[in-house]
């Protein structure tokens, strides 16, 4: 039988929650065993290439280019996992929310005290650059999402609890000190 | 029987209690915990968060101000009333703007702790992002509406304790704020960092400047324990 495939991506947010990924030791080694991994990061897959049974979540949606990948993510993954306060309610990027888009940028790039004179007048608009969204979101808002595991980030712990038992089929019951917002 | 004690039920375990105690003074006495957030002992219940709610003879009632009465069946650890405890916490969490990670009482924040307990992995609501007022006038405290809960904690505090009625509050409704009793913020006000109405904000919005961060994470009151385990854990004397 194939392993089950995981996916994972990175949105607004700090890698953080990617890192935590990554802290569950030597546990990565059985994670290997257990699972194969498609598009994420951490193997540098740029595109899907089958279906996936889980796909993990980290950061909010703040740019055109991170809710198309999500929402690309959520068609090709049967079960989609939110990590982390970015990605559950917008986390400290979505700090920008309190202030219009307009005034964050004109602070930024024309008006704020570390502007140098030559470079003043330019907002960038360039093609390439995705689009900022009018505010950051939590994934939730744009597509469904299965599973939320809190933490700024959630704990290695956290994490490896929660994929073994999505693995196993079994119900996703955090322990107290598990569930964190910070 | 005798009238100095009333006999009831919550959860069908029998409690005992002098008959001029509220369901929720109760309950602490003999280490049932109701879940709470505007409620504090030594101040006067005000009833505001509804988060205390539980279910007298079937109908929901506030714990901390409906007084004991004899027979009466109170319900209390039930999914029902959970989830209904968790919507408060929830709509409480995205018409404010709190910040967990960055906010400097994470991990000792009574809002926070309730949603650990009641085990709210997020709030699902839409985020409101409303614009709040900060007064950061004063020397060495400040107010930050973006994390109030409209508990009233400090305003009672400042009435019963420290007598000097420095807070309140003003309009109604989604509008409803904590005001500063005077023309020009928290500074214009006899307030200072020692006043028991300081000591009181379940949450970050009442802060003593220049405190923050001192607590290592995994050592903050409610890294381990649950809000609510320093009364479970009391002895109980019926």
């Amino acid at each position: 039988m194939s392993k089950p495939v995981v996916a994972t991506a990175h949105f607004t947010g700090c890698f953080g929650c990617h890192m935590s990924i990554l802290d569950i030791d030597e546990r990565i080694l059985d994670l290997v065993e257990l699972v194969e991994f498609n598009k994420s990061p951490i193997n540098d897959i740029k595109n899907f290439t089958k279906p996936v049974d889980i796909g993990i979540i980290e950061g909010g949606i703040s740019n055109d280019e991170n809710a198309e990948i999500l929402m690309e993510f959520r068609k090709h993954c049967k079960i989609l996992v939110a990590i982390g306060a970015c990605a559950l309610t917008g986390g400290v990027p979505s700090m920008r929310n309190l202030v219009p888009l307009k005034e964050c940028l004109e602070e930024a790039y024309l008006n704020g005290p570390t502007v140098k004179s030559e470079n003043t007048g330019i907002i960038p608009n360039d093609p390439d650059i995705p689009v900022l969204l009018d505010k950051v979101y939590p994934c939730h808002e744009v597509v469904k999402i299965d599973y939320f595991l809190p933490g700024c980030p959630p704990t290695a712990d956290t994490i490896w609890n929660a994929l073994v038992a999505l693995l196993k089929g079994e119900p996703l019951n955090l322990d107290y000190e598990l569930i964190k917002y910070d | 029987m005798s009238m100095n004690v009333v006999t009831f039920t919550i959860d069908g375990v029998e409690v005992k209690s002098a008959p001029d105690k509220t369901i929720l003074q109760a309950a602490d006495d003999v280490g049932i915990y109701i879940p709470r957030l505007c409620y504090l002992k030594d101040l006067p219940p005000g009833g505001h968060c509804r988060v205390c709610t539980v279910k007298v003879n079937g109908r929901p009632v506030n714990a901390c101000t409906y007084p004991v009465a004899e027979g009466i069946v109170v319900e209390n650890n039930t999914e029902e009333l959970h989830s209904l405890r968790r919507n408060i916490i929830e709509m409480l969490f995205v018409e404010g703007n709190h910040f967990c990670p960055s906010c400097e009482v994470a991990g000792k924040c009574e809002l926070q702790a309730l949603a650990y307990r009641l085990a709210l992995l997020t709030p699902q609501m839409p985020y409101l992002y409303a614009q709040k007022e900060l007064d950061a006038t004063h020397p060495d405290v400040y107010l930050d509406r973006n994390r109030c809960v409209l508990c009233g904690r400090c305003v009672r505090a400042s009435i019963y304790l420290d007598k000097k009625n420095v807070f309140g509050f003003e309009n109604r409704g989604i509008s409803m704020r904590i005001s500063v009793n005077s023309n020009d913020g928290l500074k214009d006000t006899n307030l200072t960092k020692d006043d028991k109405s300081m000591s009181v904000c379940p949450t970050g919005c009442l802060v003593v400047k220049r405190q923050g961060f001192t607590i290592p994470v995994g050592k903050r009151p409610y890294d381990k324990k649950p809000i609510g385990s320093e009364i479970e854990t009391k002895t109980v004397n019926s």
